[in-house]
């Protein structure tokens, strides 16, 4: 369908001018949505890009290099931690507050990185399931940190606080504005990387790592480096997070966080940008609206309750959201192992010879 | 002091790494690390919780039903999300068991509410028997002990010296000849989920007469046991169950010295050692060819 016939254009980051005015359509429509929106819906925009900017992160480590990491929550952690601390404790402006913050987590990354070399497999996963749990019990304890009872972000402050530079946004739609124009530059960021030497080297190592390593990629350099550009991208969402959010606990960033993102990426598609941004959006979107109040939703609700009464118990319907996420997850993989993104090359493979 | 932290320790080691063989069991036959392990057990629990509680019958008719019910949850399992995946990765498998796992979990949830009850078990944490000067065992550790000693040796047994046990080892090393010499490959992961939820719905009764019984209390053993299974080396059994004995009393010493730390020494202690032997102690590290 798509041939390629030189490398320039295998590398460009539009296929074609349709494309391009296409996504110029769709960031006009982004940049002008806060317009016509209520308020509610622009706090969920804006967990939802946290989500893509995470979803698209981790999808380079576990959809392009095939590491498994049950440990995002962590560096997501990390990012929010840090990015508050550095803003309350040394009142760096924003922006490098959150850079610093994304650093950190990407060092912690490349750590996380260096037993990878040697595990693959449960191995890896119960390695970086122990990492998040650490990084989890480490905030929880440590007094800077605000222990158990979390800490409230500060004054998203652009300049330097206290001084005549200082630019404080406030409100869900100026921050809106703020995330939008980060998660667009990370997520072409990562489009770009995974068609340069660097991205093609991940691929090589998923595909097969020995073989990888005969051909002449460094295992060692590029699979840390997966790992920390991984962390990079969750650290910079975590920093987003906290100020969406406003407040936040080290509970936040528990195991079941680490599977919900991994669920996004299975459920958008492993291995591509697009399909982490929509399983970002459609399972942000269930979680935080559509199962949250399911005694509500037309049709279904009146059955669930019902069904409740009858066999289970009414106070324990929240708990089917739970449920709906799990039966997704499996469907998904049973049903279709590439995701939304599967199902999206199939409608446009259907339409573009359609009448054949 | 010592002697109590050692035999607390490694009664809730026993218990790690009885349901670290579960875990393995499966590990070894299919591929698949089962993360809805953990909640298999504690769906089976609570219905024994149920049976015991709601109808009032005694113990003795309420754990054989359990059995029966976590058999049949094992084999449903397996045969409703595991048996139609398509070749899938080991990311897909580990997807499914984690969609199983919310699933069981929301079930439960759903059913039997988020408040802690007690599980009313046979044998209790705080009847003790004094079988040495200063040196008192509760009920709990002496039926644990027994338990992994039984269920260690039938196993071996059951791998050894049984059809079924020799035709799960076949399978385990390689599906498609086992499938020539005519063996069910797909009947034998059957029985193998059924006998790991068995041998973990027992280990998770033990958890839950230990500490409370809600829709959570099995996450944090089961991570403990995975963590402790994977120390010992997924495809040994008695190594599993070593590596859980070593892991009880780590947490056990170092809860006692630094008791906030308690919850992620094990971890730590289990990173380190997995970076160093990177199938664990007890297994044979294959190099992989291309």
């Amino acid at each position: 369908m798509d041939m390629k016939r030189d490398y320039y254009e295998d590398v460009e980051l539009f296929k074609s001018g349709t494309i391009l005015v296409w996504t110029v359509v769709l960031l006009i429509f982004l940049f002008t949505l806060a317009i016509y929106l209520p308020s509610y819906n622009i706090y969920l925009l804006n967990i939802i890009m946290v989500n893509v900017i995470l979803a698209v992160g981790l999808n380079i480590l576990v959809g392009y290099t095939g590491q498994i990491s049950l440990g995002h929550a962590g560096f997501f952690a990390i990012g929010a931690y840090g990015t508050s601390l550095i803003m309350i404790h040394l009142h760096f402006p924003f922006i490098a507050a959150l850079i610093i913050a994304a650093l950190i987590a990407a060092i912690f990354g490349f750590i996380i990185g260096l037993p990878a070399l040697r595990l693959e497999g449960p191995y890896l996963a119960i390695a970086t399931l122990g990492f998040g749990l650490t990084i989890m019990h480490i905030i929880g304890r440590w007094d800077i940190f605000g222990g158990r009872m979390g800490i409230t972000a500060p004054p998203l402050d652009l300049g330097i606080s206290g001084s005549s530079m200082s630019w404080v946004i406030q409100g869900d739609v100026k921050i809106y504005y703020l995330i939008l124009i980060i998660t667009v530059l990370m997520v072409i960021g990562a489009r770009n990387m995974m068609k340069t030497r660097v991205g093609r080297a991940f691929m090589s190592i998923r595909d097969d790592d020995i073989a990888a390593e005969v051909m002449g990629v460094n295992l060692t350099i590029y699979k840390t480096m997966s790992f920390a550009v991984s962390a990079f991208y969750a650290g910079v969402a975590g920093g987003l997070y906290g100020f969406v959010v406003g407040f936040f606990d080290p509970f936040t960033f528990n195991l079941i966080l680490s599977i919900l993102f991994l669920v996004m990426i299975t459920v958008g598609g492993l291995g591509s940008i697009m399909g982490a941004i929509m399983g970002a959006i459609l399972i942000t979107y269930l979680q935080y609206d559509l199962l949250k109040n399911v005694e509500n939703l037309p049709y279904v609700g009146g059955l669930l309750m019902t069904v409740s009464k009858k066999w289970f118990t009414v106070i324990g319907l929240a708990n089917f959201s739970s449920i709906a996420l799990g039966l997704i997850m499996i469907a998904i993989v049973i049903f279709e192992p590439l995701g939304m993104f599967g199902i999206w090359i199939r409608i446009k493979k259907y339409w573009k010879t359609w009448p054949f | 002091m010592f002697e109590m932290l050692l035999i607390e320790g490694l009664a809730i080691g026993a218990c790690y790494g009885l349901f670290g063989v579960a875990v393995a069991i499966i590990y070894k036959t299919s591929d698949v690390i089962n993360f809805a392990q953990g909640e298999m057990g504690m769906v089976a629990t609570f219905v024994a919780y149920h049976i015991l509680t709601v109808y009032n019958v005694p113990f003795w008719i309420a754990f054989p039903a359990t059995m029966v019910f976590a058999i049949l949850l094992g084999m449903a399992i397996e045969f409703c999300f595991l048996r139609p995946a398509k070749d899938p990765t080991v990311l897909g498998l580990l997807i499914i068991t984690l969609g199983a796992e919310m699933l069981l979990m929301g079930l439960a949830g759903w059913k039997w509410g988020a408040e802690q009850k007690d599980f009313p078990f046979l044998l209790s944490v705080t009847k003790t028997h004094e079988i040495a000067p200063d040196l008192a065992i509760n009920e709990w550790t002496i039926g644990v002990f027994t338990l992994t000693i039984i269920i260690m040796v039938s196993l071996f047994l059951f791998f050894r010296y049984s059809k079924l046990g020799i035709a799960m080892r076949a399978t385990q090393q390689n599906v498609n000849a086992a499938k020539i010499m005519g063996i069910k490959v797909e009947r034998v992961f059957s029985i193998t989920w059924a006998m790991s939820s068995l041998i973990g719905a027992i280990a998770a009764m033990f958890f839950a007469a230990r500490s409370v019984l809600d829709p959570n209390f099995m996450m944090e053993p089961f991570m403990r046991a995975f963590a402790a299974a994977v120390l010992g080396g997924l495809t040994s059994i008695p190594g599993v169950v070593i590596g859980g004995l070593i892991m009880g009393i780590i947490e056990n010493f170092f809860g006692y010295a630094w008791p906030e730390w308690k919850p992620i020494v094990a971890f730590v202690v289990i990173i380190l050692i997995i970076t160093v032997r990177p199938s664990g102690l007890f297994a044979k590290h294959y190099i992989k060819k291309v």
